[in-house]
């Protein structure tokens, strides 16, 4: 099984300069997932990228939680549908 | 150069209040943001142009300057001649022209980075020189490459390593035997590089398998149609079989049945990324009639079949 890595959400939010509420918001909403061990809570780092996403959302564009679901809803259907359509493209050109 | 109307930019009246400004700017932010238009170039663009607006418009200062740039606009030999002598001097910024001084902005850099750059107009560059960017704290993650590689099923079943050009860059990967057809593999950092000291984006490879052989895959399985003749097939015997990993002796077992299927453990495709793994080959047998019989030969079946009736 591959070993995964985990930081301390304190380092994520001292970086970011953000209040671990917000992560903490993320992971009530089922956005991102937070591994706690013993009472420290720790992001893995293929959760980083989506977690500075969902930063920018609301730091940067002032979107609210509600606002940063939707749109990673859609960002995904999008990218299910890039997928699809790739597959299609190659079953064509076979 | 171009004059570019940043108020046009931000949809905003010239006389618009700093709140109108910013109401305006995380208007169009959201909009054209790179996070919410993933792999657009043409909304990160204007995702820049709309950044460089608000760099300007939301600075009392700078908006003031501006402002008194637009309207000597058309005053283009002024102009020309106030750069030169800005250049002559070897300074930054229009010194000569109104007081645009080069270092009046603090200086460094606000960019969002997308790969193909230049991040301010020319017009702004001109305007604030390069003095006159401002970094703001904000990191950003360079763009994911996305990249399509196509393989034969005889290449994806053994670990090899490859070249792709991306972006005029060579980038060598190793390609682990058992790859599937659409499988994304991510290698982490060769995208498009970070802004502000932000990470760089990622390389996505997605495989193309085309299966040029007569054997078809499902997962780490493959499955074989194989000729046998009556002959073999009644009386049992030894037949030969091409594999992805070589030629294979096979048994025949006396009296097979048309449609018979054998699976052959191991010798399927290989698990990904699992050493010495393999998925198992099922051959099923497709037993050929004879066709234009000898006399002899019609004579024997008859014999053969008055004997079994």
């Amino acid at each position: 099984m591959e070993n995964d890595e985990l930081i301390p959400a304190k380092d994520f939010c001292i970086y970011h300069n953000i209040e671990y509420s917000f992560i903490s918001s993320l992971q009530n909403s089922g956005l991102i997932s937070i591994t706690s061990v013993e009472k420290t809570s720790f992001i893995s780092t293929d959760e980083i990228q989506k977690l500075e996403k969902f930063v920018r959302l609301h730091y940067d564009l002032d979107i609210n939680l509600e606002g940063i679901e939707a749109i990673n809803h859609l960002l995904e259907k999008i990218e299910d549908m890039q997928k699809e359509i790739l597959q299609l493209r190659n079953r064509v050109m076979d | 150069m171009d004059f570019v109307d940043y108020y046009k930019t931000l949809g905003i009246d010239k006389d618009a209040s700093a709140d109108g400004i910013k109401k305006a700017y995380r208007k169009m932010a959201r909009k054209y943001h790179p996070d919410v238009n993933p792999n657009d170039k043409e909304a990160n663009k204007k995702f820049q142009q709309i950044n460089e607006a608000n760099e300007v418009l939301s600075d009392p200062e700078k908006r003031k300057k501006y402002d008194q740039y637009g309207e000597n606009w058309k005053h283009a030999d002024q102009y020309d001649q106030a750069r030169q002598q800005q250049q002559q001097r070897g300074s930054g910024g229009f010194g000569g022209f109104g007081g645009f001084g080069g270092s009046n902005f603090g200086g460094s850099e606000y960019t969002y980075s997308s790969g193909d750059e230049g991040n301010f107009s020319d017009f702004f560059e001109s305007l604030f020189g390069n003095a006159g960017r401002r970094k703001s704290q904000a990191k950003y993650r360079g763009q994911d490459y996305n990249a399509e590689l196509q393989l034969s099923l005889t290449e994806a079943y053994t670990t090899h390593k490859k070249t792709l050009t991306i972006n005029g860059k060579n980038v060598r990967i190793t390609i682990p035997a058992g790859v599937e057809n659409g499988q994304v593999i991510k290698l982490k950092g060769y995208g498009s590089p970070g802004a502000n000291n932000g990470p760089n984006g990622d390389l996505l490879i997605t495989f193309i398998i085309k299966n040029e052989t007569n054997l078809k895959r499902e997962g780490n399985n493959l499955f074989k149609n194989e000729d046998l003749d009556l002959y073999t097939a009644v009386l049992g015997g030894e037949k030969t079989i091409d594999t992805l990993s070589g030629k294979i002796k096979l048994k025949v077992t006396p009296e097979t049945q048309n449609g018979t299927k054998v699976r052959l453990k191991g010798k399927g495709f290989p698990v990904y990324k699992k050493e010495d793994q393999f998925g198992d080959l099922y051959i099923t047998w497709n037993i050929k009639l004879p066709v234009n019989l000898t006399q002899r030969q019609k004579e024997l079946f008859t014999e053969l079949s008055k004997l079994s009736s």
